[in-house]
This record gives C-alpha cells, structure tokens and sequence, in this order.
C-alpha cells in the first residue's frame, strides 16, 4: 500500500539506523508538544468563551511559571543538542581503514573513482558491510553528495576536498541526488548507489575490462609528469621523498606544521610555492590548470599508496 | 457614536488632502503605510503566481509543464520576491509604520522624509527587480550562491542584487527611523514598560535591520563586482573562497528570518490580549524575549552550513547556539497561551489568526529543533523538509500574523468593519490549505525529496504527496484572495467601525477612525500600564451577519 | 519624555511660525537635536557593518596570500597616501571648529570653515584620482591589462614572493602567473575599499556644499545647528574609516629594510 504513499525511507547504513531513533524522538517530542499547545488553546478557547456575566480574571504572571518553561525546554534542548553532537561527530570522522573512493562533481553529473581503477558514472558499486570513504571534489560550482537511504549528505566543493563515510548493511539499490542547487540539469544530477554482497562485488570488479588501479594510474602519471626526478625513492632529491608521508606532520619553511591529508597534497601539487617543505626549495612548478581533477585524484591516491600499508580498497574487507 | 463617527469623518488623513501629489510626496506615516500596503500586495501576487508554477509543475513527476530553466527561475524568483519585497517589508512598513508613532504617543515618526523616501527606494528596487524578471529573471535560488551566480549563472544576477541592495537600503532606513522614534518620540508618561509589545518586537527587528542589512548589502556589491569586473573574491580558481560567501551571506540572511517573524510576534501580542480581555501574561518576559532573540539571532548563521565543509568544533557552538536560540521563541508561545487562560475569550477573525499563529509556529519551531540537530541536519539539509519548516514558520507565522493585524487594525486603518463571517470563513480556508500544501512536504523530506528538483520522474513514489501539496496550495490561494475582495467591498460598503469597536487598550485606539494628520488632537498623557483590559468595557458582539 | 505638556494644545500653524526650524512633529527642539543625532549615531553603526565586511575580506585574504599582499601592499604611494591623510585630519579639524563657531554664534567664521573642509575634501578626491591614474599606468587595476610584473622586480620582493629561489625557467613563470592572481586579489580589494570611501566623499562633499549654502543664509544659531552637528558626524565617520584603511593598506607592511 505505501508504494505509492511512502512515509519512511529504507534505512540501509549504520548511520541511518542511529539518525532514525534521534528523528523518532524528534517526531514523538514535537507531536506531543503540538497536540499540548493546540488542545490547550483549544480548551481555553472553549472553557473561557465570552459569556455574558462572566468576566475575565486578570493574572499578570508567574516568575515560577516563567522559569520552569525557561529551564525545562533549554534542559530538553542541551540533551538533544548532545545526541545530535555525538552521532555528527560519527559521521564526519571516517575509521581507520575504510576503502576510499574518489568523487568528482560536475554540471551535472557524478564521477568516480575506485582504488582498483574501476570508472563510472552516476552509479556507485559498493560492497556491503564495508566502512566507505569518499574524498570528493567539484570541477565547477558547489554539489552535494546526498544519499538519503544512507542518511548522509556532504557538500562538494570546488578547489578542495570534503570527505564522506558510510557502511552500507543492506545490499540493494539506492538513490544518490545531488542537494545544493547547481545549475539547469540540478534534478538530473541523479544516479544511483549500488549496494553488493563482497562475492558479487569483486565479480563486478574483474567483470569490465582489465584495467589498472587508481594507484597504479597515479603511478603512471607521475612518471609521466617526471615527478620522480625529484622526488626520488631511494636517496634524498631535490623533493621530498613521499614514502610513509601520508598522515605525518609536515615542517613547512615559514615554521609552520601541518599534517598531510589529501588536502594538503592536493593543495601543494597545484600551488607549491605557498607550502614550502622546510629545507627544500621553491623548484616545484604549479600543475594549476595543467592537470584534471581525476588524474589529481590519481595522483593523491598514489602517494597515499606509497604508505605502509596502504589504504584499503573497497574489495578487501574491513581489518 | 455614528455623529461622532461621521464628523471625525470629516476630518482625518485619508480625507486631509486629495490629488495624487498628495500622495506621493506626502510625509504623512500613515499616507506611507498605505503606499507600502499597496506595493507589497502587488509584490506578493507575483511572487505568490511563481510559486503557484513551482506546485503545478510538481504535479507530476515529468518535468513538463515548464523547462528546466524557467523553473529555476520560478523558484529563485518566487524567494527572492517573498524574502526581500514582502515578508522583511510586511508588517514593520505597513502595520509598524502606520502604528508605532501612534502606539508611542507622538505625531508621526522621527524622520517623515527618510521615511518617504525609504518607499522610493524601495519602489526603485521593486521597479528593477520587476525589470529583471521582464527581461529573463534570475535562477540562482534565493541565496545566491557563488560561484554559481559569479561565474556559471547566464541569467540577470547583476540586476537582481542590486534590487535587492535597494530594498535592503530601504529596510535600514526603516529601522533607524523606528529605533529613533522608539527612543526620542515617546509621549509624556510612555515609559518603556508601558509600551505595547507590538513595540517591543519591532524595536527588536530595527536592531536586526540596522546591523545585518549593510553586511548583506556589501555581499551582494561583491557578487556584481564578480560578476562584471572578474574580481576574485569568491572564486576557487582565482584563489577566492566560496564559503566567504555563504558566512557573509548568512550573517544577514538567519538574523532575516527574525526580521521577518518578530513583527508578527508582536502582532500576537496585541490581539490575544485584546480577544481574551486579559492583561498580557509576563509582559516583561514576552518583552525581553523579543530582545534575547534579535541578539542571540545574529550568532547562529553557520548552522546553515553544517554540510558545507566546515569545521567539526564550529558546527558543534553554532548547533548549541541554535537550541539556545529556540528558548525565548517557546517563552513566547507559553505566555500567549497562558494570556487565553481564564479570559473571555471571542472567536473573532483576528483571534483565529493569533491562534492559527501559534499553533503553526509551535510546529515551525519543534521542526527547527531537527534541523539544529547536527546528526538529523545532516540528512534532512537541502531536503523539503527544511522547505516545510520555513514556511510553518514564514506563512504559518509571519503571514497569518501580517494577515491576523491588517484585520485587527483595518477599522483604524479605513474607518470601516470587514464582514466579520467571510473573515472567520477566509481564515480557517487559510489554515486548511496551508497545513495541506507543507505538512507533506515535512514527509517529502525526510524521503530524500532535495529541494530545487525540477523532475523526479526517476522517483514516482513521490507523487502522491506532491500532489496532496499542490492541491492545498491551490485551497491557500483562495484564502489569500478572499480577503483581498472583502477588504476592498468593506471600504465602501463596510460599516462604520468607530474609534474602538474592539474596545481595545493601546493609544492608536484612543483617536478616531481613521486618525487625524497629526493622530492626536492632543498630545496624551499617559497614566496606565499596557494592557489594561480590566478598565475597559466589552465590545459590542459583532454579529455574523453584517 | 521631559517636554511642557502645553504644546499640543497650541495650533501648529502658531507652533511653526514661532519657531520655523523645529518640524511639527516634534515638541521641542531638543526632542529634535536628540532624535536627529541618534538617527546618525545608528546610521554610521549601519556604515560600520557595511566596511567592515569588506575589512573582514581583506583580513582574510591578507592571511591566506601574506607574500603577495606585502609586496603589493608596498607598491602603494606612501607619500600620497600621506598627504591624504594629512588632507583629511585638517578637514575635520575645520569641521569641528565651524560647529564650534556656531556654537558661540560665530556667523563670520562658519562659512570659511566650511569652504575649507569642501576645498580640503576635493583635494583629498582629486589626490585620490592622481593615485587612481598611476595605478592605471602602472597596469595595476584588476582586468584592465592587469599586471603584477613591477611587482616582482625589486630583490627584497622577490626574495618574499620566493622567487629568488627558482631557477627552473617553467617554474618561475608558473609562479609568476600565480603572483599575478594573488595580487590581483589585493587590488581588487583596494579598488573596493577606498572606491566606497571616496564615494562616501562625494556625498560628504554634496552635504556640505548645502551645509555651507544654509550657513551663508544664516540658517544655524547657538540654539539650532542640528544640521551641521550631524553632517559633522558623518564626515568624521568617513575621516575614520580613512585612518584605518591608511595603515592596512599602505603601512602595514614597511618595516625598516624591507
């Protein structure tokens, strides 16, 4: 009967199941102080309807009243405010060890990237009962990655990157919209989020073409790019060695420390003269406008590869 | 009554001069609100006709009825035309201007020509924007965000913000001519204690006006200066940053909603009083949370933004914030209701306004409570449901509150009654159709339903709710039209309505309907508290039939 | 309110022609003064607002891209900036002493004052073109052949800007290109800011051309001079706004061999 007069989606992530109880409450709190508010006005309405002969009884106010109904909804407030609080924290702070994927928004479709190298469009193939991170960017204006069976949603932001977690537990298919109006093809930039159990999944993997992971693609372009003259793997060069960089603080020469994410990697292949590793030299060109934000993706993706051990994949488990 | 009626006739500033120079250069508070009346009706029809496109192409899942592009403009237009050239000037021009200098006691407002000329600017920006959407109209949504409208947008963004620049010019010099009145022009023995809460909240929303409307105003500069001279301010690829954009714009655009929503708080405090005939319940409380409000308003706006890529801590203070936010605005709805107990209450047209308002704000307001909650914002951000809770909040409050006062003070304001029995019918047909067109939405929602789709052909299950929606709004549009023909029927064949016939306290009830030029024959003394309805006799019952 | 409760009983035509200055609304003429001079008050609040978006803009971007604001923030003309300044101080002092002299009812001593503030505002303006025009020549407005190239010239800028220690041909002009952007961004902002300080300029200029035109007729007394006071306001609140645009953008960031 609910095919076509839905009331609740599918909950098909962890996430979903926690936000679902938050909103229940929320749903159960509201109807019961709405229905409180309209059947007192309704009441009063009724019982203290002008009648001749009876006069309005004139009450100024009550400091006692005024301060249970200041305390009592601030102290309701804060306990929903904490609730809410812990389960954002959850969802912005991927695990360790989720597979990662690349997004990148633009007018008006969804493009990813898989660590294995897989490429689609408007759909995502996930295995099920896998921590998923995606590390998402915009070729052009503001997206917003939103999957409401999942109960997340992340803007998608050109010139940087956002990230994005879930876990899947039910296998099925699902919607994936984009939120943040985005130009004339908004409602078109639609697709949807494939949910597989691991056997079927990996067989999605090997079942397109052979090709190569995303490192791997990564690999190719830095050497393409002559990267390695630099940035040398077995002795010290001109640049940095990458090996075991991802993750670790970084001296920068203006004194500064920061840590390098996929941000920072992003950010110092484009513009490297304003993240100058301390004791290097500015030498780096700029790869603005040279490169596009897959081949960036595959890039960031190979020198997080170079760690020990390496990001998971979305085919491995969960360690 | 009817001679004193017909001589004060006689008399007043409708009949004071005649000649349509009278009325566009006059100076007269009450001559200004009437412009205003009749500029943000006409403003409200249009954008009311974009939004009646938005639900008729959302009648089936196909996008059909209109193209892509002519919807995003439909809903950007149906906003931007909402937001900035009715709701901000609603009641604070219209009901604000003709009331407050004669609920303080004084002959007009402080400044009479500032105050014309903020409905020439504000005409000169309605005129523009009128232009704009003669000429192509603009899809950027309401909010404008960059780099969309700097860079990706080909439609009149350039037009649009500087239309809007105008009216929010003319909003601050609305504000600063309220704060200065509310402070120097009050009448001997008006202390601030004995002034209406109608004041009181509009004194609150000046304070708004005055400090987040320049920020708005210098936000929309850049985006034109973007837009024509390249600069780079929020653009990624020159180095800008996008989510500038959206603090800036946001600084002005939540203290907005409070902007928008006090002024009807403060309508609901003069008619539940008056309609119960019983003292406010906590004045002071009411009073001072209109005050909490304007001042903990400007400190939430991030909270739009908690997907936005900002920082995990920040989200955490802004969500905090929001909650202590939604305090003063659950005070307000206590007291009102504790106003209606063991009072003699009368089911008049304005009264059913003042507790549709109430009830429709409550839901409003518990909604916000999701949507303040990090983990819930998360999902429901973007989606109808956030659509829904606006508008509880816009319509269900500060329409019905704008509705609930035109009724209230429309005997002041033309000398005539309305009749009474369509006014009772115009408000419960608002009431249904609003509750039917947003209350789906609500469920929409939280389904996924994202807001600005043109088509979701791809998501059929969503139809019958939509439909549901559509067919309430088309119920809302006759509630919205009924009143304007009684109304316009009442000002010449509606009874004459005397100075008081809702015997209500308040000093614009103590001069004759309407008021004279300079509102008082003498200036008053004031020697009472607000509110005393002990003192007053009851209204002649208005009867049904007129 | 402390006013005589008598006035509304008097007819308001006796009212006015008593005293024409005081506008009918008002009960006496120090219910007007005060209103009028919050009425500025809150608008120079709103003005504040309104730079300080822009202020706050420039602070971030100054953070972001620190190299190229020092270096262009350098390029500015110190001694013009300077003068202006100098212009500007003088021009409220003969602000505050015509609103002095119309206190003590000084009549011969308004109009002067009040021609030199106008005649030190144009200069101001006039100063602020001749800067406007060598931007122009200096290629230094934003997308009109736009170019940062006197901006990398100096060896204490290039060693800021990090380009002493590029030798690779290619990788010079990537950053070049990239300083290019950047200081574009300063200029950008510079534009903004003293383009809507001189615009406020021009309108304090327009409202002392009147000030100065009702002083002439006499209109102002020791005990109505409302007008003036607050035009005064304004122009102060413009003289301000200068004194914190001059060291953000030209002082901030010369330190002694720099």
């Amino acid at each position: 009967m609910f095919d076509n007069f839905p009331l609740w989606p599918t909950a098909a992530s962890s996430h979903a199941v926690t936000e679902d109880w938050v909103y229940i409450f929320l749903v159960v709190l509201s109807a019961v102080m709405s229905l409180l508010i309209f059947l007192t006005i309704v009441v009063f309405g009724m019982k203290y309807r002008r009648r001749h002969g009876r006069e309005a009884q004139q009450i100024e106010g009550s400091t006692i009243l005024e301060v249970a109904w200041t305390v009592a909804p601030l102290g309701v407030f804060l306990g929903i405010f904490a609730w809410g609080a812990v389960l954002y924290f959850d969802e912005r702070t991927p695990p360790a060890g989720a597979a990662e994927i690349y997004v990148v928004g633009k007018q008006w479709m969804w493009k990813l990237q898989h660590m294995e190298g897989v490429r689609e469009i408007n759909q995502l193939h996930i295995p099920v009962d896998r921590d998923i991170k995606l590390i998402m960017t915009s070729q052009d204006v503001i997206h917003s990655f939103f999957i409401p069976e999942f109960r997340v949603k992340q803007d998608v932001l050109p010139g940087r990157y956002t990230t994005l977690w879930f876990h899947a537990t039910k296998p099925g298919i699902y919607h994936l919209f984009c939120a943040q109006f985005c130009g004339t093809q908004h409602s078109g930039m639609i697709g949807e989020v494939v949910v597989m159990n691991a056997s079927e999944y990996q067989a999605w993997l090997t079942g397109g073409a052979p090709v190569g992971s995303l490192a791997q693609d990564g690999q190719t372009m830095f050497l393409q790019l002559g990267c390695q003259t630099c940035h040398r793997f077995d002795v010290q060069g001109r640049g940095p060695n990458l090996v075991g960089i991802f993750g670790k603080p970084v001296q920068l020469e203006d004194g500064r420390v920061v840590t390098a994410d996929e941000n920072y990697i992003r950010q110092h292949i484009l513009t490297p003269g304003r993240t100058i590793v301390s004791g290097f030299r500015n030498i780096m060109p700029s790869w603005q406008g040279q490169i596009t934000e897959e081949q960036l993706n595959s890039l960031v993706a190979y020198i997080k590869s170079l760690n020990p051990p390496p990001a998971g994949a979305a085919g491995v488990p969960n360690p | 009554m009817a001679t004193t009626a017909v001589s004060a006739e006689s008399k007043n500033y409708l009949n004071a001069e005649y000649g349509i120079r009278s009325w566009l250069l006059t100076t007269d508070h009450k001559r200004i609100a009437i412009l205003y009346l009749i500029s943000i009706t006409l403003m409200f029809f249009i954008g009311g006709y974009f939004a009646l496109l938005i639900r008729l192409e959302l009648l089936t899942p196909a996008g059909d009825l209109l193209t892509a592009d002519m919807y995003n403009k439909a809903f950007s237009m149906h906003g931007q035309i909402m937001v900035f050239f009715f709701l901000v000037p609603s009641i604070p021009a219209v009901l604000g201007n003709f009331l407050i200098p004669m609920m303080v006691g004084a002959k007009d407002l402080a400044f009479p020509r500032i105050n014309l000329l903020s409905w020439y600017v504000y005409i000169g920006g309605a005129a523009m924007y009128i232009w704009c959407v003669i000429t192509g109209g603009v899809d950027t949504g309401w909010t404008f965000y960059t780099p969309y409208s700097s860079l990706f947008s080909n439609t009149h963004v350039v037009e649009a913000c500087l239309a809007i620049f105008f009216a929010g010019f003319s909003s601050i010099l609305t504000g600063l001519n309220f704060v200065v009145t509310v402070h120097r022009m009050r009448a001997p023995g008006m202390t601030w204690t004995r002034l209406p809460l109608f004041v009181w909240s509009h004194y609150a929303t000046s304070i708004v006006m005055l400090l987040g409307t320049p920020v708005i105003a210098i936000t929309l500069v850049l985006v034109i200066l973007e837009r024509t001279l390249n600069l780079g301010i929020f653009d990624p690829s020159r180095g800008g940053d996008p989510v500038l954009f959206q603090h800036l714009f946001w600084f002005y655009s939540h203290p907005a909603v409070y902007i928008m929503i006090l002024p009807s708080m403060g309508v609901i405090s003069e008619i539940v009083p008056c309609f119960s005939r019983k003292r406010v319940f906590g004045y002071t409380f009411v009073a001072m949370a209109s005050i909490a409000i304007a001042v903990i308003g400007f400190l939430v706006w991030a909270h739009h933004m908690f997907v936005a890529g900002i920082s995990l801590y920040s989200a955490l203070v802004f969500s905090f914030l929001s909650y202590l936010v939604a305090v003063p605005s659950a005070i307000k709805v206590f007291n009102w209701t504790a106003t209606m107990y063991k009072g003699s209450v009368s089911f008049s047209t304005p009264m059913l306004y003042a507790m549709g308002f109430i009830g429709l704000f409550t839901m409003g307001g518990l909604t916000g409570l999701f949507l303040a909650c990090l983990g819930v914002d998360v999902h429901v951000h973007d989606t109808y449901f956030v659509i829904a809770h606006f508008h509880y909040i816009m319509v269900g409050g500060a329409v019905l509150g704008y509705l609930g006062g035109i009724h209230l003070w429309w005997p002041k304001i033309s000398g005539r009654l309305y009749p009474e029995a369509w006014g009772r019918l115009a408000a419960i047909i608002v009431f249904i159709g609003f509750n039917l067109t947003f209350f789906p939405q609500f469920i929409l929602g939280y389904l996924g339903m994202p807001r600005r789709y043109w088509d979701y052909s791809h998501m059929p299950e969503w139809q019958a709710l939509n439909v549901l929606s559509t067919a309430g709004a088309s119920i809302l549009a006759v509630g919205y039209l009924l009143p304007l023909a009684y109304l316009l029927w009442s000002l010449r064949y509606g009874k004459i309505a005397g100075d008081n016939p809702w015997m209500a306290t308040g000093l614009e009830w103590k001069t004759s309907s309407p008021p004279p030029t300079f509102n008082f024959e003498q200036t008053p003394e004031v020697t009472w508290e607000a509110y005393e309805y002990e003192k007053m006799p009851l209204p002649e019952e208005v009867t049904l039939e007129r | 309110m402390s006013d005589s409760p008598a006035i509304g009983e008097t007819p308001l035509a006796i009212e006015h022609e008593a005293r024409p200055e005081l506008r009918h609304h008002f009960s006496d003429e120090q219910q007007q003064r005060n209103a009028a001079s919050l009425g500025m008050w809150l608008f120079l609040g709103t003005e504040v607002m309104f730079f300080g978006g822009m202020f706050c803009g420039y602070l971030v971007y100054r953070r972001i891209y620190f190299p190229e604001f020092a270096v262009s923030s350098r390029s500015l003309d110190l001694v013009v900036g300077t003068l202006n300044t100098a212009v500007l101080i003088c021009s409220s002092l003969t602000v505050a002493m015509s609103v002095r002299a119309a206190q003590t009812g000084n009549r011969k001593l308004q109009v002067p004052l009040l021609l030199a503030t106008i005649f030190f505002g144009l200069v101001f303006l006039g100063v602020k073109g001749y800067e406007w025009n060598n931007k122009y020549k200096e290629h230094h407005i934003p997308t009109f052949d736009f170019s940062a190239r006197d901006l990398m010239e100096k060896a204490g800028d290039r060693h800021v800007l990090g380009l002493d220690r590029i030798s690779d041909s290619g990788q010079l002009q990537a950053r070049e290109a990239e300083v290019q952007r950047h200081s574009q961004v300063f200029f950008s902002l510079y534009f903004a800011l003293t383009g809507m300080h001189a615009l406020h300029m021009v309108v304090g200029v327009g409202i002392f051309s009147v000030i100065t035109w009702m002083a002439w007729k006499g209109a102002f007394t020791p005990e109505y001079h409302t007008p003036l006071e607050i035009a005064g306001l304004y122009w102060h609140f413009v003289d301000i706004v200068w004194i914190y645009l001059f060291p953000l953008l030209y002082l901030i960031d010369r330190r002694p061999g720099a």
